[in-house]
């Protein structure tokens, strides 16, 4: 249920523009990877060339190997939404369906893969529900709108659909800038019980979160407004926040602690 | 302070209860009663002033212009109110004299000495052609509206859609011509082939004339609401948050399966709107139809061969020559026709209050 991630020599376009370069990283199952950096280093942009969401944009696309347990996903034979099922995304923004109600939203990834039957449907709304710290607070209204929701339950929600698929791999980009502290530490607290069972790979504006939830943290940066973004170090998330091995992620570390 | 004299002027209106409830208010309001708007511009305490806060103004434009918009809105119902007694004072007398009955007769002679006619076959008529027109029009129109929106490169989607903006401006009776003069052919071939393979179906039988039939009013109105459906259709799927199909395609989704979840269901409300609109033009349609239905007054459900009417299209063909009582009962016949529209647009309203829920939250 956790499968190990290699990335050697992405690149990433949008159109002529190159938003990351030759990015290696190597995701270890069942463990939590943080990314961090300033704004625009790329780290939304690696986070969605690792399930061929960045290729959903006109121009965009990119270069280099990603390999889940050795498996090329950018072959050209494999099916890019096999891919995108076995890594789950959870966005910036909760994006709940608006026009299903909590249950629909739930189970509409197994639906889209053909799961008919009430019985499996059900199980898996309440188990996925669960996992998400869901479960108590929604029990009673699954019919009701997913929109209707707080901000907090809302991605606690679409954390639930990407789980209700089971995939090898959860990426979530910034889950927890759109949250208050409460609701951000709710996550935090799941992800810690998610990691038994998927790899997690977040992204994370928030140095006090990438050093609490992760055990490897990947810092990206760029030279210059318009540079392509690269990865700068990347190792045990203690050594990070504790004794960087380069210049820049310490300058990086302290000035936002400072 | 180029404002100022205006503003006080305003001000002036409405200064005798200001002054009133200041006399007994402290020190700091007197200043506010001699500049009582002064606060609104730079010159004045400062736009966050550190002065007591201005007064409400008694009369201002906000106050003016409540009034104005009470006042049309209330023009705008006398004026309705005032029609509805008309034409109903007017349809009344007819409907009186007519010696058939006005729901169920099958034809339409209320210029007769012994005025006999009813609103049945006509009503039926304009159903029937509305009916075949939107069942014709709006999977197409949804498929060409999902194409230009999610599929097309969004140069050809921008002057595809510009174009099918266009063909909505034509006016009706260019379609009614172009349907009598040059569509009337194919169809009619068309008609003649159905007719001797499928005659075993009822809608296909008979022995003709065919070709001026509801078939092809049906078509011409289907071309006709097609560029509204499509083009309000494909707004309302281009207003898709990005979000939500990029929630459906990160499951796993191909791009159909994510217009079915993401796109479809949230333009629910629209396309319901789109086709509502679509079945108003439908409804009300008189040109093109007077010059493409065969004109006849009887209730069949035959497609093909020369025949139906409607509503519309029946005031248009015999206005001309109606006496007061035939004016009546043509005037009957348009509310008749009020009537079918506005139960099929609360019917619209009911569908869309049903899910208001989900579609609020969406908003
Ligand atoms: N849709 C897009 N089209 C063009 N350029 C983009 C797009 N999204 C991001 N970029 C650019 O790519 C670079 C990396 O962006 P991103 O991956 O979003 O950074 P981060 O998530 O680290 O803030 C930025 O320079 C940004 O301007
Ligand atoms: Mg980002």
């Amino acid at each position: 249920m956790a499968k190990r991630i290699e990335a050697s020599n992405v690149t990433a376009y949008y159109g002529a523009f190159k938003a990351i370069e030759n990015i290696n990283i190597t995701v270890e199952p069942k463990t939590v990877t943080a990314l961090i950096g300033p704004s625009g280093c790329g780290k939304s942009t690696f986070l969605r060339s690792i399930n061929r969401m960045h290729e959903v944009l006109p121009g965009a696309r990119v270069e280099g190997s990603l390999t889940i347990d050795d498996q090329d996903i950018y072959d050209r034979d494999v099916d890019v939404t096999a891919v995108r099922r076995m890594i789950g995304m959870v966005f910036q923004r909760p994006n709940p369906f608006p026009t299903m109600s909590i249950y629909e939203n739930v189970v509409a990834g197994l639906r889209l893969n053909g799961v008919r039957k009430k019985s499996i449907l059900d199980e898996a709304a309440e188990n996925s529900l669960r996992s998400a710290n869901l479960w108590d607070e929604v029990k009673d209204r699954l019919g009701k709108p997913g929109a209707g929701l707080s901000g907090g339950q809302q991605q606690r929600l679409c954390i639930a659909r990407t789980i209700a698929v089971e995939p090898q791999v959860v990426l979530m980009d910034e889950p927890c800038s759109a949250l208050d502290p409460i609701s951000t530490l709710a996550i935090e607290d799941l992800m810690f019980q998610l990691k038994d069972k998927f790899t997690i790979i977040i992204v994370t504006h928030n140095m006090q979160q990438a050093a609490r939830v992760s055990d490897r943290t990947a810092f990206f940066s760029i030279e210059k407004t318009g540079d392509p973004g690269r990865l700068i170090e990347y190792d045990n998330t203690q050594k990070i926040f504790s004794n960087p091995s380069q210049k820049k992620t310490e300058d990086y570390i302290t000035g936002r602690f400072g | 302070m180029g404002e100022t004299p205006h503003r006080s002027a305003d001000a002036g209106t409405g200064g005798t209860r200001v002054t009133e409830s200041h006399e007994r208010s402290a020190g700091a309001s007197a200043r506010l009663v001699e500049a009582p708007v002064s606060t609104r511009t730079p010159g004045g305490t400062g736009l966050g002033g550190g002065g007591a806060l201005p007064r409400a103004r008694a009369f201002g434009a906000e106050r003016g212009f409540r009034g104005l918009t009470l006042a049309a809105g209330t023009v705008v119902l006398v004026i309705i109110a005032a029609i509805a007694v008309f034409l109903v004072a007017k349809a009344v007398p007819a409907i009186r004299a007519d010696t058939e009955n006005f729901w169920t007769f099958e034809g339409w002679f209320p210029n007769d000495s012994e005025p006999k006619f009813g609103i049945g076959a006509l009503a039926f008529g304009t159903v029937l052609t509305a009916a075949l027109a939107l069942l014709v029009a709006v999977p197409v129109a949804l498929g060409i509206a999902l194409y230009l929106s999610h599929y097309a490169p969004r140069r050809v989607g921008t002057t595809l859609g510009f174009l099918i903006d266009l063909l909505a401006a034509v006016p009706s009776v260019v379609f009614g011509l172009w349907g009598r003069e040059i569509f009337l052919r194919p169809v009619q071939d068309f008609s003649v082939w159905l007719n001797k393979y499928f005659s075993w179906i009822p809608i296909f039988g008979g022995e003709g004339p065919f070709g001026k039939s509801i078939l092809l009013g049906s078509l011409v109105l289907a071309i006709m609401v097609l560029p509204i459906i499509t083009s309000l259709s494909r707004e309302v799927f281009l207003q898709t948050p990005t979000a939500n199909e990029e929630a459906a395609l990160a499951l796993g989704a191909t791009r159909w399966e994510m217009l079915r979840t993401a796109v479809l269901p949230y333009g629910r409300p629209g396309i319901i709107a789109a086709v509502m609109l679509g079945l108003g033009r439908a409804l009300g349609e008189t040109i093109a139809l007077a010059m493409t239905l065969g004109i006849t007054f009887n209730i069949s459900f035959n497609l093909i061969q020369n025949g139906g009417n409607s509503i519309a299209a029946n005031i248009a063909n015999t206005f001309g020559e109606a006496n007061e009582t035939g004016r009546g009962a043509l005037i009957a016949s348009g509310l008749v026709l009020f009537a079918i529209t506005l139960i099929v647009n609360i019917t619209a309203r009911v569908i869309i209050y049903r899910r208001r829920e989900f579609t609020e939250s969406a908003a």
